[in-house]
């Protein structure tokens, strides 16, 4: 397929799952914020927010303060920056237009629908709907994307393409959320093996998992008290979990290896190599060389596998 | 005005037509309030779809809707055979025209058309000269505009050999009347429109450079901020082809490539919605970044074949429109079946002088002009007007043509106060390939505003479905 239109399509599902993951994120940030706690707890919640999508300068620009409204409407529906839920929905959207003749007739309805009924809402309409009905409101619409693709599309280059750009975004998202959440928390900084959690711990582990629809896993999977050390566990190397970083890297080595052409082996090494850790790691050699550490390496890898995707597949020759 | 309009559903009398009586009798059955309710799905379903047309000279990405009549437009099956006979021959004609005045110029030698119009005109390029394009086709797509006037006769009003469009919203309007309607088509025999894209690969297919067996079509596009992107999107899609632009393609020893995620892969026949201008900044605008450096050289080598050709915008040309009929005559040895719209030449001294004395009358157009901007409609102008535009066709009376104002039919049309008839017309789409062939209709473009006979949707113009009816039905009896 052309090259440009690999690109919008990888772009286009990119944008999506990130405004879908920013709902997620701020849906549980909120709701956590109403549970007792004191203001500097609450300040240090939205500061992270900020802190995880790297805006803390492009925040500084426009507030003095982290609040509750203030960070919701910078993250929600401040259109003067790339990275609230607005732009990301809009330049879904605008990729999408771009090449909306290799999508299906519904994902492009749904894509376009969904730009059309945000568009005209003010943050204040937006607010005044309930703050947790709009994040509802964007992983349904998320949703319904993913199913329009599932059920409707060719399995050809173009979805893998799509899939591709979603499993990267979504593997960056979830080590960027686990990066920021673990340090922000209580409990993170004792050695692992001690299980005592109080009462605020579990609420703000419970809402970490969460924020990536694994709750009710984590309890299926443990059938035991929550602990950051599981969490992190679940987060990296489940193979099962959607969420995963394992079960991201699972997903692009094996798209890499159907789209791959006469420039990508590097890429092709370097992906395997990165889910070869998570195959066949350990979560005591991880916290060894630190989760922090770790994460940040990740992120970075995931990075380089970006800009090496695009220089193979979606600049053209 | 005391002009008398030929109405398509009511006669003279207000009676309905014959063609009209099935579709009369449903509506009038209709329980009220439905038709509103299906006009409200129809603009909500073309808003989701997207099926939109940016605007000009509004914030950038700015997209519209074109408003769409649910009341069809509905042509008598025999009405329907007449134009389309008239059509294909038109534009072989037309196309021969091409060939002829790009090779032995046969026509100009003989004196049936001067050679200063042609050769003189803007749209005439050289760089077309000695180069025979396969199976000798020019404009692989025309858009024939046709009216009709006071006492019910057709006209054609321009050839659009360059890159016409609306083909897709004939399409979508078709959908659309269909899923608001079904029991209409349940009802009545109404010729189907859906295989256009079969019928246009089709055609880009037989057009391929000799030797080609299997060749790989693509729709150019100047990218989605054009006017017409969702035209070019929809087109690819229906055919199944890739939707490029400019800098998707290069040229490597004379021949076409596209970058794709698997390399470079070799481009034989192209269905290009960009102007010539823009086609290639070394031959034509050096400063287009829409086009393909070197695209021209490897046209003319044979090895790709543009659609339509090169240089067409010659033969639609008004001031070469008044010839069509000799180009008839002189290559099919036939009467021309279409009627062509009365027309002065104001460069001729005798027809400037009618026309100075006349401009009331007369809608008067420039020779070079496309879209609706630069007319005087004499009937609808103020005095002002009118003398201003004296002044310009004194001083510079070979770029401007004169016909006479058509009293363009009507058709019944939901506006603001209810039903009223406005004004239309009919693009039908005739594609030459192998042969030359068109779904029956085309597209009916309606002007909304109360008298308007402007038509084009960037000045305000809706659509309409067109259906031409199947044999079984009584032909109009009055």
């Amino acid at each position: 397929m052309l090259s440009r239109t690999a690109d919008h399509l990888y772009w286009m599902a990119r944008y999506s799952e990130r405004a879908e993951n920013l709902a997620r994120l701020l849906d549980v940030n909120y709701q956590m914020s109403l549970v007792p706690h004191d203001a500097e707890t609450e300040r240090s919640s939205w500061n992270a927010i900020i802190a995880l999508n790297s805006l803390e300068y492009a925040y500084a620009k426009r507030h003095d303060e982290a609040t509750a409204t203030k960070v919701l409407h910078f993250m929600v529906r401040d259109e003067t920056h790339p990275s609230s839920i607005y732009s990301c929905l809009r330049a879904a959207r605008e990729n999408a237009h771009a090449v909306r003749g290799t999508l299906t007739a519904e994902m492009w309805e749904t894509i376009n629908e969904t730009w059309l009924q945000l568009r005209d809402q003010s943050f204040a309409e937006i607010h005044s709907g309930g703050i947790a009905a709009f994040f509802d409101w964007v992983k349904q619409r998320a949703s319904l994307l993913r199913g329009a693709m599932f059920g409707t599309m060719l399995r050809d280059e173009a979805f893998q393409f799509i899939r591709l750009g979603a499993l990267l975004e979504r593997a960056d998202n979830t080590a960027r959320i686990l990066d920021v959440k673990y340090h922000g928390l209580p409990g993170a900084q004792q050695s692992q093996g001690d299980d005592l959690v109080d009462a605020n711990d579990y609420y703000h582990w419970g809402a970490l998992l969460r924020s990536v629809s694994a709750f009710e896993v984590y309890r299926k999977v443990y059938r035991d008290v929550i602990t950051p050390e599981r969490v992190a566990e679940l987060l990296i190397l489940r193979e099962d979990l959607p969420r995963a970083l394992h079960s991201c890297m699972e997903g692009v080595v094996e798209i890499l290896d159907k789209v791959r052409n006469s420039r990508s082996d590097e890429t092709v090494r370097r992906a395997g190599q990165l889910y070869a850790t998570l195959r066949y790691g350990r979560m005591d050699a991880i916290f060894e060389r630190g989760l922090h550490a770790w994460l940040d390496d990740f992120i970075d890898s995931i990075g380089d596998l970006s800009v090496r995707i695009s220089e193979d597949f979606l600049v053209g020759a | 005005m005391t002009t008398l309009f030929f109405d398509e559903m009511h006669d003279a009398d207000a009676g309905t037509r014959t063609h009209y009586g099935p579709f009369e009798t449903w509506a009038r059955g209709l329980p009220p309030g439905v038709m509103a309710r299906k006009r409200a799905e129809a603009d909500l379903a073309f808003r989701r779809l997207g099926i939109t047309f940016a605007v000009y000279g509004e914030e950038a990405g700015t997209e519209r809707l074109i408003p769409f009549d649910t009341i069809p437009r509905i042509i008598p099956n025999a009405e329907w055979k007449t134009l389309r006979a008239g059509l294909k021959q038109r534009v072989k004609a037309l196309n021969m025209f091409l060939g002829d005045i790009y090779n032995g110029q046969d026509i100009l030698r003989a004196g049936r058309i001067p050679a200063d119009e042609v050769l003189d005109n803007a749209q005439f390029r050289p760089e077309m000269k000695g180069f025979k394009v396969p199976n000798g086709i020019y404009a692989h797509i025309a858009g024939v505009d046709i009216v009709r006037a006071g006492a019910g006769e057709f006209y054609v009003l321009e050839d659009n050999l360059r890159v016409p469009s609306g083909v897709s919203y004939m399409l979508e309007n078709r959908k659309m009347m269909m899923r608001l309607f079904p029991e209409l088509f349940a009802q009545q025999k109404i010729a189907p429109v859906e295989h256009y894209p079969d019928l246009l690969l089709e055609t880009l297919r037989a057009v391929a450079p000799a030797g080609v067996d299997d060749p790989t079509v693509v729709v150019m596009t100047p990218g989605a901020f054009n006017s017409a992107y969702f035209e070019h999107s929809f087109l690819a899609q229906q055919m199944g082809v890739e939707l490029v632009e400019g800098r998707d393609l290069f040229i490597d020893h004379d021949a076409v490539y596209m970058r794709t995620t698997c390399g470079p892969k070799r481009v034989d026949v192209i269905y290009r919605r960009i102007d010539d201008d823009f086609l290639d900044p070394q031959v034509f605008r050096p400063d287009s970044m829409l086009g393909v450096p070197g695209l021209l050289k490897a046209y003319r080598a044979g090895r790709v074949t543009l659609c339509n050709a090169i240089g067409t915008g010659v033969a639609d040309d008004k001031s070469i429109y008044p010839y069509v009929g000799e180009m008839v005559r002189f290559y099919l040895g036939e009467e021309p079946i279409l009627n062509n719209v009365p027309t002065w030449r104001c460069r001729e001294k005798d027809d400037l002088r009618y026309v100075l004395d006349h401009l009331p009358e007369l809608v008067v157009k420039e020779v070079h002009g496309a879209g609706g901007y630069g007319m005087l409609v004499g009937p609808a102008a103020t005095k002002a007007e009118i003398e201003q535009f004296r002044a310009v066709l004194a001083a510079h009376p070979d770029k401007y043509i004169a016909q006479p104002t058509l009293a363009l039919s009507t058709c019944p049309t939901y506006v603001d106060s209810g039903i009223a008839p406005r004004h239309i017309d009919l693009r039908p789409f005739v594609l030459s390939g192998k042969e030359v062939s068109l779904v029956p209709g085309g597209l009916t473009r309606v002007a909304l505003r109360k008298g308007s006979l402007v038509v084009n949707s960037s000045q305000g113009g809706g659509t309409k479905d067109t259906w031409v009816l199947e044999n079984g039905h009584a032909e109009p009896q009055r």
